[in-house]
C-alpha cells in the first residue's frame, strides 16, 4: 500500500505545532499501524543522513514522536487521533492495534495527539496524562495495608458484581474518552474506577469518599464537565459503558447529601 | 567486592527456614525508617508493590518508571494468571506441591529455599490483591475461581478474565498511588536510570535522564532496589514491550553485581506467527488457551502443501490426519507440558516439514473439540478478549478456524545474582521480579511469574532489606555531590555524546534488527558448541559496527526517543554477548536451554547433573575482557532429582 500521511509536528509544549506531509510506500496490509509508523521513521531517519540534502532545504524534522509500549492493546500508552477518531476507525482498539488492511491503498491519513486542555503536548503525538494519576492519586484505591488482610474466600462476592466490576476495570488509562469529548471531561476514566471499586464490598466502604474526592481533583485539573454526550464511550478500546458513570453519579449525589 | 557467592540460605527443615530467617533478621524503628531513603527502578508487580510496602512502612521511597505512568509497566500484558497453594479446588494442591512443580518445571536449576518462600507467600498474595478490590474471577457461590496452566496438574491459577496482569498491576499501582498521595514515594515517570553509584562499595544512587527534558539527573538513597525485569528483547522481536530493556539490571552488572544464568531465557509456544520483516514485536496468546485448545499439525505432507498454498482450509483436514503431537509424546500431561517442551515440539514438526503457514513456522492451536463439547459462548466467556485479539491481529475467526501460532521469546529467568534476602553481590543493591534469577532455574512456569514479582514487592523484600538498613540510619543522606556521582555523571554524558557524534549510516533498529537475527538463529531454541561460537563472533563484530557506524537522531538535551533505543541496544549487545557466552559453558540441556550435543535419542533434554547442578554467575571484569565465572552450587536436600518427566 502506498499512503500520504499528515502528521502533526511540535518541537516541545511551547513552540506552535504543524502539520507535515510525507509519503510511505510498499506497506503490508498485516502490519500495525504503528508498525507504518516505523517504517515512516526509518524513512525519515536516512532522509537526515544525508547533510547535503538537509543543507538544500530538505526540511527533515526527524522521526515523529510518538507513545507506544506493549503493541497489544493493553498499556494503554499509545494514543493517537487518526482521521479525526481517537485510535483510528476501527471499533474497540487501540492505535497499536489497528492494521492497515483497514485502510485502502492511495488514503491519506492525518494524524494527530490528543487534543485536550487536561493533556498538554509534550512533543509531536506524545502528550502528558500525569494528571490521570493525579486523579487516581486522590481516592482511586482501596485504603488497605500490605499483610493482614482477611483469608480471599471470607467474602463471597456475587458472580455477576465481579464482572461488572471488571467490566470497569478494564479502562486501560489511554485518555481516549477524553481527547474524544468536546468539553475534555474525564468523566468515564474516574466512572470506571469509581464504579470498577464501589461494585464490590471492599470498595464500598470508601466508596462515597472516593467518589467525592476524585471528582474535585478531575474539576481542579481542568477536565470539563460531562454533558452526557456519550461519544467516550463510542471511542473507548475497552468498551466501558456510560453506565458506569451513572454510579459515579449515584455515589457522588450520595456524598454530597451526607455532607 | 565479595568473591565467593555467600547465598544466606537460612539452616533448618525447609518449611521452617523463612520463619526462621524473618525472626533472625533485624527490623528497622518506624523513628529511624524515616530517615532512610530508597530507590525503586521500575513499577512493574515488583517494583510498584515494593515501593508501595516500604513507603507504607515508614521509608522515604523514591521510584521511577521510563513510561508516563506507572500503571504502563510491561506486567500489564501478562494475561493467563497467577499461581497460588489455596487448594480451593479440593484436588490435593499444596504448598509442598506447587514448590515440587515449580523445581521440576525450572528443571532442577533453582534454589529450594527461594522456591519453597515463594509457593508459602503465593495465598498472601491472592488475599492481599483480593482485599485491594482485584476482580478475580468467581464462581456461582461468590467464591474464587481457578483455572490449570502448564506444568501442573492441579487447578491453583487464579485469574481476571485474559488481563491478570493489568489487575494484578492496577492493584499494585493503586496501593503506590495511596502512597504517593501519602507523600512517603515520590513517583518519576519518564525517567531512565542509567547507572546505578556506588560509595565505598555500597549502592548509594542513580544517574537519571529526565526523558522529557533530556537532563541528566542524581538522585541519592541508602539502598537501590532493581526491579526492571528482564532482557528479552535483545531478540528484537520478543512479546516484551517495545521499551522493556535490560539496561538497568546491565549497569548494576558492569559496577560489580554478578550477573546469573544469562543463557535461561522463555521461548513461549503459543505466539502469532512472525507476518514479515517490518514487523516490530510478537504477540502471546495466553497459556490458558492450552486448557482447552489442542495443538496440531497434519500428518500428511500432501496437506501441508495445499495448506501453505490456500487450496485447503485447516478444518477440511479430517481428525484421522491430524498429528495431536502433544497428546501423541507427552499422554500424562497432553497439551499442558510446561512452556520449553511444548516450544521444542513445535520446532521438531516444523523443521520436520509440516508447518501450516507460508514460512513454514506455524501449527494449529484449535477450539474445534472444545467448541463442540462445551458450546461457543462458553469458550467466548473463558477467552473472548483473546479471540478478538487474534482476529483483530491476522484476520482469522478463531472459532471457526484454528489459531495459527509458534514460539516466541518471552520471558528470562536469568537475571542479577541475589542471595537469600535477594541483594546482590554489592551491598545496598537489590533485585526483584524477573530482573533477578532466583526462582525459575532453567524455565519458569506460566503463571509464575505475577506469582514472583508480587512475592519479591509485597512480602519478602520489605522484610529483607530491613536487615541491611538497620544499621544505615545513622549515616547521614547520600551526598549527590560526592565525586562517585561526579564520576557517574561524566561518563553517562560521554557515553551519549559518542552515540550522538558517531552520524554513521546504520538505524539503531536496523542494527537491533541484526542482532535478533543472529540471537535467534545462534541463541535461540536450539543451540550448539560451533552455532554459539560464531554467534559470539558475530555479535561482537556487531558491537564494532554499532560504535563506528550507527546513526543516532536528534540532540541530547530533547525529548528522543531514538537516542533512548540507542542507550538500550548498546547494552543488548552486549547482554546477548554474556547469553551467548554462558550458553557456550553450559554444556548440557535444561530448561529453555537446549544443547544440541545433549538430547536423548527421542529429542528431550538431557541434563548433566554432575557437572553443571550450579548457578553460573558471571563477574564483569571491564570492557573488552573476558567475564568470570562463579559458580554457586544447588543442593537439593528435599526433592528427589529426577529426569523430567511429562509423559506418564
Amino acid at each position: 500500500m502506498d499512503l500520504t500521511l499528515k502528521v502533526w509536528r511540535q518541537k516541545n509544549a511551547k513552540e506552535k505545532g504543524h502539520f507535515e506531509t510525507y509519503k510511505v510506500k510498499g506497506i503490508s496490509p498485516d502490519s500495525s499501524f504503528l508498525e507504518m509508523l516505523d517504517i515512516l521513521n526509518e524513512q525519515l531517519i536516512t532522509e537526515g543522513m544525508d547533510p547535503v540534502a538537509v543543507e538544500k532545504g530538505c526540511k527533515s524534522s526527524g522521526p515523529v514522536s510518538f507513545d507506544h509500549d506493549c503493541r497489544e492493546g493493553i498499556c494503554g500508552a499509545c494514543s493517537l487521533y487518526i482521521n479525526g477518531r481517537a485510535h483510528g476507525p476501527d471499533d474497540e482498539v487501540t492505535t497499536c492495534q489497528l492494521h492497515m488492511r483497514k485502510f485502502k491503498d492511495g488514503d491519506t491519513i492525518t494524524i494527530e495527539p490528543w487534543r485536550s486542555k487536561g493533556f498538554p503536548v509534550i512533543k509531536d503525538l506524545v502528550v502528558d496524562r500525569q494528571a490521570f494519576d493525579k486523579i487516581l492519586q486522590a481516592g482511586g484505591y482501596v485504603s488497605v495495608r500490605t499483610g493482614g488482610v482477611p483469608d480471599a474466600n471470607a467474602i463471597p462476592i456475587k458472580r455477576e458484581n465481579a464482572e461488572e466490576s471488571m467490566d470497569g476495570a478494564a479502562c486501560i488509562g489511554c485518555g481516549a474518552c477524553v481527547a474524544t469529548c468536546k468539553n475534555g471531561s474525564a468523566m468515564l476514566f474516574v466512572a470506571a474506577r469509581v464504579s470498577s471499586l464501589a461494585l464490590l464490598p471492599q470498595g464500598k466502604v470508601e466508596a462515597a469518599r472516593r467518589a467525592k474526592a476524585m471528582v474535585a481533583k478531575m474539576d481542579e485539573l481542568g477536565f470539563g464537565s460531562c454533558t452526557n454526550t456519550r461519544a467516550c464511550e463510542m471511542e473507548c478500546p475497552k468498551h466501558i459503558t456510560v453506565g458506569h458513570i451513572a454510579r459515579l453519579n449515584r455515589e457522588y449525589l450520595s456524598a454530597k447529601f451526607k455532607d | 567486592m565479595a568473591k565467593e557467592l555467600i547465598s544466606k540460605i537460612p539452616e533448618g527443615p525447609l518449611a521452617e527456614k523463612w520463619t526462621k530467617h524473618k525472626s533472625q533478621i533485624k527490623v528497622v524503628s518506624p523513628g529511624n525508617k524515616k530517615k532512610l531513603e530508597i530507590i525503586v527502578i521500575g513499577t512493574g508487580l515488583g517494583g510498584a508493590s515494593a515501593a508501595a510496602s516500604l513507603g507504607e512502612l515508614g521509608y522515604n521511597v523514591k521510584v521511577f518508571c521510563i513510561s508516563d505512568s506507572p500503571r504502563r509497566a510491561h506486567s500489564i500484558a501478562a494475561q493467563g494468571g497467577i499461581n497460588a497453594a489455596k487448594n480451593y479446588q479440593n484436588d490435593n494442591d499444596s504448598i509442598y506441591r506447587l514448590f515440587y512443580d515449580t523445581i521440576k518445571g525450572g528443571d532442577y536449576r533453582s534454589r529450594e529455599a527461594n522456591v519453597y518462600r515463594l509457593a508459602e507467600v503465593s495465598n498472601n498474595i491472592i488475599d492481599q490483591c483480593v482485599a485491594q478490590g482485584v476482580p478475580f474471577a468467581r464462581e456461582y457461590g461468590g467464591l474464587l475461581a481457578n483455572r490449570s496452566f502448564g506444568g501442573a496438574q492441579v487447578s491453583r491459577t487464579f485469574y481476571a478474565r485474559g488481563q491478570t496482569g493489568q489487575q494484578l498491576l492496577l492493584g499494585a499501582y493503586a496501593a503506590l498511588n495511596r502512597q504517593i498521595a501519602a507523600g512517603t514515594v515520590k513517583s518519576y515517570p519518564r525517567h531512565e536510570m542509567l547507572d546505578v553509584v556506588l560509595i565505598n562499595g555500597e549502592a548509594k544512587g542513580i544517574i537519571a535522564r529526565n526523558l522529557v527534558t533530556g537532563e541528566i539527573e542524581r538522585f541519592g538513597a541508602h539502598a537501590v532496589v532493581i526491579a526492571s525485569g528482564g532482557y528479552g528483547n535483545t531478540y528484537f522481536l520478543s512479546t516484551n514491550a517495545m521499551n522493556s530493556n535490560g539496561s538497568a539490571a546491565w549497569q548494576c552488572y558492569k559496577k560489580g553485581a554478578f550477573f546469573a544464568n544469562p543463557c535461561f531465557a522463555q521461548i513461549h509456544p503459543t505466539c502469532i506467527p512472525v507476518h514479515g520483516e517490518q514487523q516490530s514485536k510478537l504477540t502471546l496468546m495466553s497459556e490458558s488457551l492450552r486448557n482447552d485448545g489442542r495443538i496440531w499439525v497434519p500428518k500428511k505432507k500432501e496437506d501441508v502443501a495445499k495448506l501453505r498454498k490456500h487450496e485447503i482450509k485447516p478444518s477440511d483436514i479430517p481428525e484421522e490426519d491430524r498429528d495431536y503431537y502433544l497428546e501423541r509424546r507427552y499422554p500424562a500431561f497432553g497439551n499442558l507440558v510446561p512452556r520449553d517442551v511444548a516450544s521444542r515440539a513445535a520446532k521438531e514438526r516444523c523443521d520436520a516439514g509440516f508447518g501450516v503457514n507460508e514460512t513454514g513456522l506455524a501449527v494449529f492451536l484449535d477450539f474445534k473439540t472444545a467448541i463442540e463439547r462445551l458450546g461457543k459462548k462458553v469458550i467466548s466467556e473463558r477467552y473472548g478478549n483473546l479471540f478478538q485479539m487474534y482476529e483483530k491481529i491476522t484476520a482469522t475467526d478463531p472459532y471457526k478456524e484454528p489459531m495459527m501460532i509458534y514460539p516466541a521469546i518471552h520471558y528470562t529467568m536469568g537475571g542479577l545474582w541475589v542471595d537469600y534476602n535477594l541483594q546482590t553481590t554489592v551491598p545496598g543493591l537489590y533485585a526483584i521480579g524477573e530482573a533477578n534469577f532466583s526462582d525459575h532455574g532453567g524455565n519458569r512456569l506460566g503463571a509464575s511469574a505475577l506469582m514472583q514479582g508480587l512475592a519479591d514487592g509485597y512480602f519478602i523484600l520489605p522484610y529483607t532489606i530491613g536487615d541491611y538498613l538497620a544499621s544505615k540510619f545513622k549515616e547521614p543522606k547520600t551526598d549527590i555531590g560526592a565525586p562517585e556521582f561526579d564520576e557517574a555523571e561524566k561518563a553517562v554524558r560521554e557515553k551519549i555524546e559518542r552515540l550522538l557524534s558517531i552520524k554513521g549510516t546504520e538505524t539503531v533498529d536496523s542494527i537491533h534488527k541484526k542482532l535478533g537475527h543472529i540471537m535467534w538463529e545462534h541463541v535461540g531454541m536450539a543451540r550448539n558448541e560451533a552455532g554459539l561460537k560464531e554467534g559470539i563472533k558475530m555479535i561482537r563484530d556487531l558491537k564494532t559496527e554499532f560504535w563506528s557506524n550507527v546513526y543516532v537522531a536528534g540532540e541530547q538535551g530533547t525529548f528522543n526517543q531514538e537516542l533512548e533505543k540507542a542507550l538500550r541496544l548498546a547494552d543488548f549487545l552486549e547482554i546477548g554477548e554474556l547469553m551467548a557466552i554462558d550458553a557456550l559453558h553450559r554444556n548440557e540441556s535444561c530448561g529453555g536451554h537446549f544443547r544440541e550435543e545433549m538430547q536423548t535419542e527421542d529429542g528431550e533434554t538431557k541434563r548433566d547433573d554432575k557437572n553443571f547442578m550450579y548457578v553460573a554467575a558471571w563477574e564483569y571484569k571491564g570492557e573488552g575482557q573476558e567475564p568470570e565465572l562463579h559458580k554457586e552450587p544447588l543442593n537439593y536436600e528435599n526433592i528427589h532429582i529426577a529426569t523430567r518427566n511429562y509423559k506418564d
